[in-house]
């Protein structure tokens, strides 16, 4: 593994997530061990039922693994509750959607602010740092116009932008590109692709399209709630 | 933060106008119908003050029996009063500026081909002064009039009735088969605060009521006036001392008189108005729960139609509490709202209901101020349960939503 780096930023070790009991009981989860160090761009792909969404859910503070470690900038989180993942979403995460998720008739900048209200950041310091992040997806010229004025890429954007403005250590993309067409993905996966690169941002998205995972460096394959194979994509070896 | 969550409601709550609006209608009518009734009901009781002020604050009446005011006063078994009881309480008392015996008959006053059913009060000049009461035209009472001449005094009611614009003064009225000449004309006075015409009455001189129409001297009541400065307590002190002492009532032994005073009076009727404003304020604090109820309807709604909101705000690091606190203030916000309206709105009935009952128009800030904070706190009972479905939500669930 990555010994070259200090201590990764996120290490799940025989992470288990399971739902109902005895004969019911779902193992969404079954065992995850993975490390992801600052600057890396991972997608986690796999069938439907592999327990990718779970595994999302679970590193974005979500939810709670039943068992295992989960170790964030080396401090325990598994065993946090509600309050206490609520504060970690708010100063570490950053959360991007398929179905983009924007609060409809709310401007633009409204929805970028969202993270920065909870963050108590006063009002002309939400409304810069909104604004920058909207620069930085490229839509400062669309700050006030609403969800519905916006098409699926441009929303897509206004999302990304929220999930940067808080200034994350880890953003979370679930698909990010499941509700767009061929051109407007690849868009998005090289807006994404560039955060990486230009500026260090930690990405992880679970994604159900090759050609969108071939974007990241690192592909999880997951089969059955376990890390079937982890391995560089042909970008990352590069 | 809180002002932020104020500013989020208010965004929220305008966003839907008209279903807002339809949501605090029943806090509205509550609060509208709170406002009116009370500001109504205390200009009644302004009211009933002012109308005791002209029946003459610092008057007692003297009656026989232990009788209360009210229903089923006089007994029947008490021992009247003597003409000569008025004179020993004005020249004893200190306390006491003046009385008048009264004796009263329901009579029918004819002149000429015009009659009218009135009052017939056999009194003396006295009583004018007791009463406060200034003659319009002509005069009182001579000295040699109240010996037991027909002579009268008519009330405006009576003079407007029998005379219209004319000028009764030197007219001969018939009373029964009395007729006496009509020597002045009082001045109007208005309705009483029991709701009857003060001004219907024709004025005799005692004696002459009690020869020619009771066919007995005894005085059913007395009318006395305190001297100015005079506390009510020591003027009922000295009048029911004087009173046993004429009586022959001895010590340990019930009085068999009674001394009402006007602030009796006037406490029983602000009594009365106050009972009917607290049963009408109840009716409205039930549709205030009503209003409440209708509110807690909408939020639940708002909370299942917004679902997908609540998620994203958690995943953006919302906390529980947060989430709880956006809605609760929601509707504080909401019905807080509908109280303000319904302040206004109940201000403007009470103002247009006074004038239509003609009595003064007293807001109430203490009243106002406290159906605005019962209002939002209708909006903190009723919105606490959506709040806490609402701050309940599973993150994961609600984005799914």
């Amino acid at each position: 593994m990555a010994n070259d780096a200090p201590a990764p930023l996120i290490a799940l070790r025989d992470i288990t997530r399971h739902y109902g009991s005895g004969e019911a009981m779902v193992r969404a989860l079954d065992g995850v061990t993975l490390t992801v160090s600052k600057g890396e761009f991972v997608a986690i792909m796999g069938p439907s039922g592999s327990g990718k969404s779970t595994a999302m859910n679970v590193l974005g503070c979500l939810d709670s693994p039943s068992s295992g470690h989960y170790l964030f900038n080396g401090i325990e989180v598994a065993g946090l509750d509600r309050d206490q993942r609520a504060l970690l979403r708010r100063h570490y995460l950053g959360f991007i959607f398929q179905g983009y998720n924007l609060l409809p008739r709310s401007s633009a900048l409204q929805n970028v602010e969202l993270p920065l209200i909870y963050k108590g950041l006063a009002r002309a310091e939400r409304e810069e740092r909104a604004l920058e992040a909207l620069d930085r997806v490229g839509l400062a010229h669309r700050a006030t116009h609403d969800p519905s004025e916006l098409s699926g890429g441009q929303q897509q954007r206004v999302a990304i932008a929220r999930a940067l403005a808080g200034h994350p250590q880890v953003v979370l993309a679930d698909e990010p590109t499941g509700n767009l067409d061929t051109k407007r993905s690849v868009e998005i996966m090289e807006l994404l692709r560039q955060l990486n690169r230009e500026e260090g941002l930690t990405i992880i998205m679970v994604t159900h399209e090759e050609d969108m995972a071939e974007f990241a460096d690192r592909l999880i394959w997951m089969v059955d709630g376990k890390v079937a194979t982890d391995r560089k994509t042909a970008k990352g070896a590069a | 933060m809180l002002w932020e969550t104020v500013r989020l409601a208010l965004q929220a709550i305008l966003r839907n106008p008209m279903r807002s609006f339809l949501t605090v209608l029943g806090v509205v009518i509550g609060v509208a119908a709170v406002i009116a009734m009370v500001t109504i009901g205390r200009g009644s009781a302004a009211q009933v003050t002012a109308d005791v002020q002209t029946l003459g604050a610092n008057r007692l009446m003297l009656s026989p029996g232990q009788a209360r005011m009210g229903p089923g006063s006089g007994s029947g078994s008490a021992r009247p009063f003597a003409l000569s009881d008025v004179d020993a309480l004005t020249d004893q008392l200190s306390s006491i500026e003046t009385g008048a015996p009264t004796a009263t008959r329901q009579m029918v006053a004819v002149f000429g081909n015009t009659n009218h059913r009135t009052s017939v009060n056999g009194t003396d000049s006295r009583y004018l002064v007791v009463s406060d009461w200034r003659l319009a035209a002509g005069r009182a009472f001579t000295s040699a009039e109240e010996g037991g001449r027909a002579a009268c005094i008519l009330g405006h009611t009576v003079k407007q009735e029998l005379f219209g614009h004319a000028d009764p003064l030197g007219e001969d009225i018939r009373l029964g088969t009395l007729s006496c000449q009509v020597i002045g004309v009082l001045e109007a006075k208005g309705a009483s605060a029991f709701g009857t015409d003060q001004d219907d009455v024709v004025l005799i001189p005692f004696r002459t009521f009690a020869r020619r129409i009771a066919g007995s001297a005894d005085v059913p009541l007395i009318t006395l006036s305190m001297r100015d400065g005079v506390s009510t307590d020591r003027a009922v002190g000295d009048v029911t001392a004087l009173m046993r002492e004429i009586r022959r009532i001895g010590p340990g032994e019930d009085d068999d008189f009674t001394v009402n005073t006007m602030e009796q009076l006037s406490s029983m009727l602000t009594g009365i108005s106050n009972v009917l404003t607290g049963l009408l304020s109840a009716v409205a604090a039930v549709s205030l729960l009503v209003g409440g109820i209708g509110i807690m309807n909408i939020m639940l709604v708002s909370v299942t139609e917004r679902t997908r909101e609540i998620g994203i705000r958690m995943a953006v690091g919302a906390q529980a509490h947060q989430v709880l606190m956006q809605f609760l203030v929601e509707s504080i916000v909401l019905s807080a709202l509908g109280g303000l309206l319904g302040i206004a709105l109940g201000l403007a009935l009470a103002a247009l209901g006074a004038g239509l009952l003609e009595v003064p128009f007293v807001p109430d800030p203490g009243v106002i101020a406290l159906a605005f904070v019962f209002s939002a706190a209708v909006g903190i009972v009723f919105g606490f349960v959506p709040a806490r479905s609402a701050a309940r939500l599973d993150p994961i669930d609600a984005l799914r939503h």
